[in-house]
């Protein structure tokens, strides 16, 4: 016997869901632009298909990066994911065994139980072919029934899991979780209750059926086996109907991700094709939602699951879309590894790309100022923290660099907000300018005192033989080659990773190593990659003064924990913004080196060597 | 037997109220953080709007003070708990007294104008505050110990620390207006020949003799009032301070080099005293100063019985409102301590 | 010509006055929904003062947002279409508005009523 009328659900739900999957993922993929093409088609024949395969196992079924954020968590998405596809496995292996090696239907694995009864085997008879295959099949039925009843548990206490908020669900959502959770103790209930009267069974089906017989009467039992064939057969349906409009559509879409992703495909600075497979591989784990310091400024609605979910709508609402500080921290934690900040953006984009900007104003001639190695850069913020300027002026003079600052007189904004804001076109006029004046000047090495403009010259301007640092990295570039000679002044400091240089830019190593030159380094709750935002940030288009505020302190509380004698950034935006909320003296790094700093004797700096 | 009366604070409101409780046969003890009494005013050359000298009014203030009055010198308050119907007040040397009532003449602090470090104050030298200049004007010595020269331009900028939020203080100081007025004129009979700029957002010339002062500081100094508030000073090569401002009235940005940039600091509570008022669980306001049960008909008055204040204590005040906000406090405590006996 | 010649010559001068009753108050009232900071401007220049853009040409914050809430719309979708969105004017503000959201907002309402 091979075939039951109640397998059609399953059968039915499964065919539309492959229909569904192939016309959206062709269509996406039909999309994408002509050079994504082209490295899809080179990538799939490449090296490159076995890293994004061993990552497709890695975080599809194992979920590293879930059992790196908490363990529980981490098991219970293993539990659930690498426990189904190795019941699939398994269950394919066992029906080829039992039908002799034939091509079997798709539904015939998963409902072997009631096609094939034969004789009862011991609980753990291990060497045997049908006890080995019934106790690995109850084994790893038992694995993805541990992950459900830990599911169920989260939803009482989230905190177990290292969460203290949950994603809210949609609809289709609750229709299409209500099926999964059922699936399993559907296939447990149906092939306990076929063991009751026909025997077979592992150790955990075979106990359960035994006692289901003691208790229950026995033509009750035939009937009510075969009714929980249908129940599962029913539930598994519904979850692959309701799959591609619910969460679980992140399933396929993740793996398929994850492929184009190591091909080279990219997501932009404008919603692409790409975007829309990004945006639909997110699995509302919710992971995202503590770490983002929206919270504090009760702005829930707008952490990047909810985002998504918004964009996912495709009718853009501004309001979610400029509630970001585009801080960083939830791309550092999302266990899919979604480009959430680049979305973000690109979705500001639909919001204000029809809204057009003038810069013929700029002005035309460009000052020529050969004979100088670096230019240096304040940025517009760093107008407004004339002390780190003053600094850097007294620093570079000290150590006889021939520079020249660039925006003595002001600067020409270096276009990072307006790209912030998604309005990439009227950003690349005003670098238009700032590239000409860049390279009119003749540096070989452009500083800057803002994280924002130093993200933004690296990243976008591509200035070529001009070499860009920002601050940090040039002082200790100068200390390390003997240029700028720093006393130890004992204080004790805490350093405040500014986000467009730690998250943003990867420079966590050289602010470090050039504050241990001056100062007694003490070390922070949360710093590095996980650093807070400050709450000054540019990225956000829509907090008001209170709540910025409510960010900043919440910073600081964690910054001044180690009580220490000064708080130290390097990045004039943070230090404007933590200066009025905290009585520890704020300073940037380069206030401190300039304090700290003997004036050598006067040598002349070889331009070639700094300029490698 | 004598009620006694802790009067914390030995500034112009702290003294003129002890004085009266004083005479009205109280014990009072005269509590005062600070060797000297007197608090601002000891720096202050000249007050508005008459150009009396500081020096002068506390003299008339100590005059009236009667020997019988107890003064602590040296003694910053820390705690203040009521217990039993009095109060225990406790100093940081650990001094300790009793009181049957309390009268918070704790004043203001001066805001700190390193916290608008876009107006460069601690990073150029030609940047002062408004209580430097007082500072200077007392040492007599004039602005070239400090300029190396005659000054040319000078500019005074309202409003420091106050009506500004990222200070944090929204409320008006109430005499930073007049006192600029007051020291621009004084810098102009030191120095004829200099220019003398105010940039302000609204002249708040409220007092009787205030808008005199202005008009005599247009017609008889020629100082000019600029409407526009400062964003950013700079440096030039020659020591000197750039500042930038919008001319509001015109509608142009307006760039100006000064030899010498006043900020006129406004006034702040006191950290400790803001911090005294949440333990004792008085009224919370957001700008940290002392709130009365009613601003018109009890101004002194706090929820808790005994427990008085007056002057800035409760928020920017001028000179002649704080000395009759201290006289009308003296009489609160005056019927209070006759209801409790 | 005809209407020139129907004026006998003689050219009338436009009203200078601001024709509050017939002025445009819906941008206002729109913006401000967007962006309560509208309201909150005390026309103290500081934006204006530290403006990025405004070293290079005719640009004030403190101006448009008069204009806006007077409702003197002429000419003033291109004026607001200068900002640089550099931020330094929302770290200035006394009164803690968030500039960069205003500016978007009014651009974004001036736009769209084709004005």
């Amino acid at each position: 016997m091979t075939f039951d009328i109640f397998v059609l659900p399953f059968f039915i739900g499964l065919l539309f869901l492959l229909t569904v999957l192939f016309v959206k993922f062709s269509r996406w993929i039909a999309l994408i632009d002509r050079s994504g093409r082209r490295k899809i088609g080179y990538g799939l024949f490449s090296m490159q298909i076995f890293p994004a395969t061993a990552e497709v196992f890695m975080e599809c079924l194992l979920h590293r990066r879930m059992w790196k954020q908490n363990k529980l968590l981490g098991f219970m998405h293993m539990s659930f994911a690498l426990g189904w596809f190795l019941l699939i496995l398994m269950g394919n292996i066992e029906s080829r065994v039992y039908s002799g090696g034939h091509i079997n239907p798709p539904y015939y694995p998963i409902f072997l139980k009631f096609f094939v009864h034969d004789k009862r085997v011991l609980p753990f008879e291990l060497n045997t072919m049908p006890g080995f295959f019934r106790f690995s099949m109850d084994f790893i039925l038992l694995f993805v029934l541990t992950g459900i009843v830990l599911a169920l548990f989260k939803r009482i206490r989230s905190r177990w899991f290292g969460m203290k908020r949950t994603t809210r669900q949609s609809s289709f959502d609750r229709w299409a979780i209500t099926c999964l959770w059922l699936i399993f103790p559907m296939r447990l209930l149906a092939e306990s209750l076929t063991a009751s009267h026909h025997g077979g069974g592992g150790f955990l089906t075979n106990s359960m059926g035994d006692v289901l017989a003691s208790i229950l009467p026995d033509n009750f039992l035939t009937s009510t086996a075969y009714i929980s064939w249908w129940g599962y057969s029913c539930v598994l349906g519904i979850f692959f109907i309701t799959l591609p409009w619910s969460r679980y559509m992140h399933i396929p879409t993740e793996v398929v991700m994850i492929y184009l992703k190591h091909f080279g495909v990219k997501s932009g600075k404008t919603i692409n094709s790409f975007s829309e497979i990004e945006m639909r591989a997110c699995p509302r784990c919710g992971v995202c939602i503590d770490v983002c310091q929206m919270n504090t400024a009760q702005k829930t609605f707008s952490t990047p699951v909810y985002f998504l979910r918004s964009l996912r709508k495709k009718v853009p609402v501004p309001i979610v879309d400029n509630n970001c500080l585009l801080c960083g921290r939830c791309q550092q934690v999302c266990p899919v590894q979604i480009d959430l900040l680049d979305l973000r953006v690109a979705s500001r984009n639909l919001d204000n790309k029809q809204i057009d900007k003038i810069y013929s104003y700029l002005p035309a001639d460009v000052p020529d100022s050969k004979g100088i190695n670096v230019l240096y850069f304040a940025g517009c913020m760093g107008h407004l923290t004339p002390s780190v300027k003053k600094a850097m002026l007294k620093i570079m003079q000290a150590a006889n660099v021939k520079y020249r600052f660039m925006d003595a007189d002001g600067s020409i904004c270096c276009g990072r907000p307006l790209m912030m804001a998604g309005m990439n076109n009227a950003a690349h006029s005003v670098m238009e300018k700032n590239r000409q004046i860049i390279h009119a000047s003749g540096a070989r090495i452009l500083v800057t005192s803002c994280p924002i403009c130093y993200k933004m010259f690296n990243e976008e301007y591509k200035l070529f033989g001009v070499e860009v640092l920002h601050h940090t990295q040039y002082l200790l570039r100068l200390a390390e080659a003997g240029s700028l000679w720093l006393n130890q002044s004992g204080l004790s400091v805490v350093y405040h990773d500014p986000c467009e240089l730690g998250r943003g830019s990867a420079v966590y190593k050289e602010p470090r190593k050039l504050l241990k030159r001056v100062a007694r380094l003490v070390p922070v709750a949360e710093e590095k990659e996980n650093a807070l935002c400050c709450g000054g940030s540019l990225g956000d288009f829509s907090m008001d003064h209170y709540q910025r505020e409510q960010i900043r302190d919440a910073a600081l509380e964690v910054l001044t924990r180690p009580n220490p004698d000064l708080l130290i950034t390097s990045c004039p935006l943070c230090k404007k913004t933590f200066h009025n909320g905290t009585d520890i003296n704020v300073k940037d790094i380069a206030e401190l080196v300039a304090e700290q700093m003997d004036l050598p004797e006067p040598v002349e700096i070889d331009a070639e060597e700094l300029a490698y | 037997m004598s009620k006694h009366v802790a009067v914390v604070g030995a500034g112009i409101a702290g003294i003129e109220a002890a004085s009266i409780l004083n005479a009205m046969g109280h014990s009072i003890t005269l509590i005062e953080k600070n060797e000297i009494l007197g608090g601002h005013i000891n720096h202050w050359h000249q007050l508005f709007p008459n150009r009396r000298q500081g020096r002068d009014l506390l003299e008339k203030l100590y005059e009236k003070m009667d020997d019988s009055i107890q003064v602590q010198y040296g003694k910053e308050i820390t705690s203040i708990k009521p217990f039993s119907g009095k109060f225990i007040v406790t100093a940081a040397d650990g001094w300790v007294t009793n009181a049957d009532a309390v009268l918070m003449a704790t004043g203001f602090d001066l805001f700190d104008a390193h916290k608008k470090e876009e107006y460069g104050y601690g990073i150029y030298d030609h940047v002062i505050t408004s209580a430097d200049l007082e500072e200077i004007f007392i040492q007599g010595e004039g602005l070239n110990p400090r300029l190396g020269k005659d000054p040319q331009r000078i500019g005074f900028i309202h409003c420091v620390g106050s009506r500004d939020e990222k200070a944090g203080n929204i409320y008006c100081s109430k005499v930073c207006c007049i006192t600029a007025v007051k020291q621009a004129i004084e810098i102009k009979e030191l120095y004829p020949s200099v220019e003398v700029y105010c940039f302000y957002m609204d002249l708040r010339m409220f007092g009787r003799h205030y808008e005199e002062l202005y008009q005599e500081a247009q017609e008889k100094h020629n100082i000019q009032f600029i409407r526009g508030r400062l964003s950013e000073a700079s440096e030039n090569k020659q020591g000197g301070v750039v500042v930038k401002v919008e001319d509001t009235l015109l509608g142009k940005p307006l760039k100006l080099t000064l030899d010498l940039l006043v900020l006129m600091s406004g006034m702040v509570a006191p950290v400790a005293v803001t911090n005294m008022r949440d333990k004792l669980g008085l009224a919370k306001v957001d700008d940290g100063f002392l709130k009365p049960v009613d601003p018109h008909t009890q101004a002194n008055l706090s929820e808790l019985p005994g427990f008085f204040m007056a002057g800035t204590a409760t928020g920017p005040k001028t000179i002649t409102d704080t000395l009759t906000d201290a006289r009308s406090a003296a009489l609160e405590i005056d019927r209070f301590l006759k209801e409790i006996i | 010509m005809q209407d020139s010649a129907s004026r006998f010559g003689y050219f009338v001068s436009p009203d200078r006055q601001i024709d509050f009753d017939r002025n445009n108050h819906e941008v206002a009232s729109k913006v401000a929904a967007a962006e309560p900071g509208l309201n909150w401007c005390i026309s103290c220049g500081t934006c204006a003062a530290t403006c990025t853009a405004a070293k290079f040409t005719d640009f004030s914050l403190r101006r448009i947002i008069l204009q806006v809430k007077r409702g003197e719309l002429k000419g003033l979708a291109r004026e607001a279409q200068k900002c640089m969105l550099c931020g330094k004017c929302q770290l200035v503000c006394p009164r803690g508005i968030s500039t960069r959201n205003l500016i978007l907002q009014i651009n974004r309402v001036l736009q769209s009523e084709n004005l």
